[in-house]
């Protein structure tokens, strides 16, 4: 089964009593440990497909399926439960909570999901990550490199089915970025996550197994190398 | 070119600090609202304290013309001494008063009754061309002349109670302002002196004389009439009475006033919080500003100017809702001023336009002084320095140590502050000294606040989940904001806790010295309105009629007399000590026993005097006080100082026998009666009833008197509560505010959470966490720092302004209500903020920089 499938999905926002297309007629499958990078300029929809695809947002028209579920059929509380067990984010600009530890940070989804003991899979992301010495400091004590790290455990807490990073390396010198890349193919290749990386940087997508071209909302192509999982 | 580039600067102003007011409305509109609920109430409290205080001096002036001098005697100034006056051959002028009190049975109410005199004062009587007294009626139809107030006609029969009996008389006229050529008309009735005279059974005595001297003169009237009168008269400027009424109100509105200002400083800490908050938020603003050319001065100017709007804002507020709000406060006021103080009816409530600028004067001068530090601290913004909030934040976190020990230095001073004396009867020191506590709570709310999130945040983990961690975590992460919130409310709760204390401490050693002072088995007295200058009287054949009933033990015979001392008003009263010291025991503070102090008045000239006398004018055993009675200044040796809570002007007691040489008016104020043991009360005041029927009296057995007096206090202190309600709904108001701000500037995390799979629910839950532990932190803080300011209000505010001995009692259960109710308010307080936040659209915030 397929972990996400977009069919002839498209989603608008109304602008001035307007309609603006943000994704047209988007149809993909995304299967089980493929290492997905998104592309296309500023504007041209990447992060609405990322909150399509995260259970963020419902499409204006089509489908949207994670794990088989249409997300059209879900309500918030069933959303949230997707997110919670299905999805996992890492943010341009890291997100951590700025009062909570390191491993407070990778414990927290867990617990908003009532996980019992979260404790041992914290630190054991932690650990995965390259943290584990670190794990009492708090975020203002972390650099860039660091607080990505801490949110891509962060994000695999629930061993999510699909891991969507928006622009993961986009607030991160080259060469941090090239070993947070490297911790995202780890993940991809070690623990089976699928991944969507939405990006600017060709450098970085070419690494992925497989590339999605969006242009004005569209998507322009689908390149794979045939090297995913 | 200035005014060109003052515009300039005004748009910019404008586009920056304005438009952004204007944007967030409803955090404009409810820091606004709060600066003006704090005003109104200041208003409030002057205007209804002016009214109250205003009234009886509106109707006494009324009648006083051109008066320069009064001529006062205690018991009343015989009518031979004005007789003497009017023959000095000067071109003066000479009024006769005669004063005291009439119930006109038609409305219930009691009005001062006026005799003058109907044949010589013509001056008194221009304009008033209706009514003018007919010489051969004035016997026959008692006519006198009354206000509007007492809705009747000319021509109408009406009835007064006046002492202990009904009187009729004919309305000859209705009194208008201009005919008395004042500005108003207070409630009062008018009638011949001599009339006066004979109905308040004080034949031939005169309550007051006014002399009016030529303006242009500068002879010294005022010797040369002295020369001329008993040596017991006085001779002072007209009105003194009304100052000393005026200045023994002093404290009880100085007390009133500082209570309404703590609303007023809640408002202040709420607009420093939305001026730090607008500053936090701007800083990069402000850094990209700066590096265009804009100021230091400029841009301290903008945030001052933003503090300038909330203070303009909230005084117009202020001053609708004062006014409103004062004809509810007048009413209490008015209570306790004639409870404690004296007879007044509450005059009109008026706007003028020292009120206006009062108003304007609290509310900008408050908002602006709570906005310049904020806005110097956006001052020093170095263009290069966009300063994240982050990092403000931090600051506040990383300094709570040293602000701690300031904290503690502060509250170290308050307390020495505490030891100082007041000054003219006004304890300024003490009131330094609580602004100094409430000063130093407010610097040890950062550390507080985050020992407290320390503490609870596993607790919170453990019951309530990783959103209440979470949220309690936000608060001392947003410290900058938590604790300026935290210390407004904190500092409503206080003053909340303190006056609770206060209040309780008073209620229970008013009821406990009620206990020992009211020992009587019933109490006889005419109708009257505590405060009454010259309160009703009646015969002491009431008295002996009482006294032959076959269930009586005796009867305490009791009358007072107000009298000036050390410039201010006093009461002097004649007890019986004889039968007092057979049958009751009064509690002493200076002095021998009950018993021995009554056997000492019996029997030597010596009084004992109230705690609060003694207080106001230091006066204690062994000394002598002089009394303006019999001859002129009697000796009378202070025997002891007694427990005193029935009133603020103090008393001076004698023993009958012995101040009848000099006062030798025997009738009586009151009486108590002591029934022989064993006999039925009930019973014993139904024969007493009928022994004096007949009589406008009043027969109260013993625990009714108990019961009014309760009642009494209990309303006197309605409108302290009543003041720390609002402040604390002002503090819920800028809390709901203060979370609203945290919530949209934590949007950010909002978001996260909901994308890592927080629901609505565990979103509410955060902020309702965070409304809890604000509640939660502000009860514990305002809890210790109310405890000791209530120290400072029952030791030494209370002591030095009313000279009042409180014992401490701790009206734990009230307290515990009152702190549950802040608690709960705090939480209802956060259900807003909380669905607001559980609505934010998590894509909108999540990509924001």
């Amino acid at each position: 089964m397929s972990v996400l499938c977009f069919r002839n999905a498209s989603k608008s926002y109304a602008l001035l009593e307007q309609s603006v297309a943000a994704l047209s007629d988007i149809s993909v499958v995304i299967e089980k440990g493929e290492f997905v990078a998104l592309v296309g300029r500023s504007g041209c929809g990447k992060t609405t497909f990322l909150n399509l695809a995260g259970a963020m947002d419902l499409p204006s028209s089509g489908e949207v399926l994670i794990d088989g579920l249409s997300t059209r059929e879900l309500d918030d509380a069933q959303m949230t439960i997707v997110r919670r067990e299905r999805i996992g984010f890492v943010f341009q600009f890291f997100r951590l909570f700025p009062t909570l530890s390191t491993l407070e940070n990778v414990e927290l989804p867990l617990q908003l999901g009532g996980f019992p003991n979260p404790r041992p899979r914290a630190r054991e992301l932690l650990d995965l990550v390259g943290m584990a010495t670190l794990e009492d400091r708090m975020p203002h004590q972390l650099s860039g490199g660091q607080m990505q790290r801490v949110a891509i455990a962060r994000a695999l807490g629930p061993s999510p089915s699909l891991l969507l990073a928006d622009e993961p390396m986009g607030n991160l010198d080259s060469e941090t970025a090239a070993t947070i890349m490297d911790l995202f193919h780890v993940v991809n290749s070690d623990l089976g996550a699928t991944i969507i990386m939405a990006t600017h940087s060709m450098d970085n997508a070419v690494e992925a197994g497989r590339i999605l071209s969006l242009r004005d909302g569209r998507l322009v192509a689908d390149e794979s190398k045939g090297s995913g999982a | 070119m200035t005014v060109e580039r003052t515009r300039t600067y005004g748009r910019l102003l404008y586009r920056l600090i304005g438009r952004p007011m204007l944007r967030e409305p409803v955090r404009t509109a409810l820091t606004a609202l709060c600066v003006g609920i704090g005003v109104a109430v200041v208003v409030a409290i002057d205007l209804a304290g002016e009214a109250s205080a205003g009234s009886f001096r509106s109707s006494m002036e009324s009648l006083q013309g051109t008066a320069t001098f009064e001529i006062n005697q205690v018991g009343g100034i015989p009518d031979p001494v004005f007789g003497e006056l009017s023959r000095i051959r000067e071109p003066l002028r000479f009024v006769a008063r005669v004063e005291g009190y009439a119930a006109y049975p038609g409305s219930g109410e009691r009005l001062p009754l006026f005799g003058v005199d109907v044949i010589g004062d013509e001056a008194l009587w221009e304009g008033l061309e209706e009514g003018l007294p007919d010489l051969d009626s004035l016997a026959a139809t008692r006519p006198v002349w009354v206000s509007e107030s007492v809705r009747a006609a000319v021509g109408d029969r009406i009835e007064l109670a006046v002492n202990d009996g009904f009187e009729e008389f004919t309305v000859a006229g209705i009194l208008q302002a201009s005919s008395l050529q004042a500005e108003s008309v207070g409630p009062m009735i008018l009638m011949d002196i001599a009339l006066a005279q004979q109905i308040l059974g004080r034949p031939g005595i005169l309550d007051r004389i006014y002399v009016d001297v030529p303006a242009d003169s500068d002879r010294d009237w005022e010797s040369l009439i002295r020369d001329r009168l008993p040596s017991a008269a006085t001779i002072d400027p007209v009105g003194v009475q009304s100052r000393q009424n005026r200045k023994l109100l002093r404290s009880f509105r100085w007390n009133l006033r500082i209570l309404s200002y703590i609303a007023l400083i809640v408002g202040a800490f709420l607009v420093y919080n939305t001026v730090s908050v607008s500053v936090v938020r701007r800083r990069p603003m402000i850094g990209v500003a700066r590096s265009l050319g804009m100021s230091s001065r400029m841009v301290r100017v903008g945030f001052v100017a933003e503090g300038f709007a909330f203070g303009v804002a909230g005084a117009a507020i202020g001053l609708v809702l004062g006014k409103a709000l004062a004809f509810g406060a007048v009413q209490l006021i008015g209570q306790t001023v004639q409870s404690l103080y004296v007879s007044s009816a509450p005059s009109e409530i008026a706007i003028r336009p020292w009120t206006v600028l009062a108003a304007l004067c609290s509310g900008v001068g408050v908002s602006v002084a709570s906005a310049w530090w904020p806005a110097s601290d956006a001052a020093a913004v170095p263009p290069t320095d966009a300063m994240a909030r982050a990092r403000f934040d931090y600051r506040v976190q990383v300094g709570r140590g040293s602000w701690a020990i300031r904290g503690l230095a502060c509250a170290a001073i308050s307390i020495g502050l505490c030891f100082l004396p007041a000054w003219d009867r006004v304890p300024y020191a003490a009131y330094v000294a609580a602004l100094g506590l409430v000063a130093s709570a407010t610097m040890l709310v950062p550390h507080v606040s985050v020992a407290t999130v320390r503490l609870v945040s596993r607790p919170l983990l453990g019951v309530f989940g990783v959103a209440a961690m979470l949220g309690a975590r936000t608060l001392s992460g947003a410290l900058a904001r938590t604790a300026v919130i935290v210390a407004a409310l904190a500092t409503a709760t206080a003053m909340m806790v303190s006056v609770a204390i206060m209040v309780g401490s008073m209620r229970d050693t008013l009821l406990i010295w009620i206990d020992s002072q009211l020992q009587a088995d019933l109490y006889v007295q005419p109708e009257r309105t505590p405060g009454e200058r010259n309160p009703p009287t009646m015969g002491e054949d009431v008295a002996r009629a009482i006294e032959s009933l076959p269930n009586v033990e005796a009867v305490d015979r009791f009358r007072s007399y107000t009298i000036s001392y050390g410039g201010l008003p006093a009461t002097l009263a004649l007890a019986d000590f004889r039968v007092f010291r057979r049958r009751s025991a009064m509690k002493m503070v200076e002095g021998p026993g009950s018993g021995d102090v009554a056997d000492q008045l019996i029997s030597t000239q010596s009084v004992i005097v109230s705690e609060s006398f003694s207080s106001k004018h230091n006066i204690h055993v062994g000394d002598v006080v002089s009394l303006p009675i019999g001859d002129g200044a009697e000796d009378f040796e202070v025997a002891g100082v007694y427990f005193d809570y029935s009133s603020e002007r103090g008393y001076i007691i004698g023993d009958r026998g012995v101040l009848l040489r000099y006062l030798p008016d025997p009738r009586l104020n009151g009486c108590g009666v002591y029934l022989v043991p064993g006999a039925d009360v009930d019973a014993s005041r139904l024969e007493v009833t009928r022994a004096i029927a007949g009589r406008t009296l009043q027969v109260a057995r013993n625990r009714e008197l108990r019961a009014n007096a309760t009642r009494v206090f209990d309303r006197t202190f309605a409108i302290t509560y009543a003041l720390e309600a609002v402040a604390i709904i002002v503090a819920i108001l800028g809390m709901a505010g203060a979370l609203l701000t945290l919530v949209i500037d934590r949007r950010a995390e909002l978001g996260v959470l909901r994308a890592l799979g927080g629901s609505k629910g565990q979103v509410r839950r955060l902020v309702l966490t965070q409304a809890g532990m604000l509640g939660l932190m502000s009860n514990l803080i305002g809890l210790v720092l109310g405890c000791a300011l209530s120290v400072i209000l029952v030791k030494v505010i209370n002591k030095q302004s009313f000279g009042w001995t409180i014992q401490f009692h701790w009206p734990v259960g009230f307290v515990l209500l009152a702190i549950a109710g802040i608690f709960l308010a705090s939480l209802v307080a956060g259900v807003y903020p909380a669905r607001i936040a559980a609505s934010h659209d998590p894509n909108q915030v999540l990509h924001e920089a």
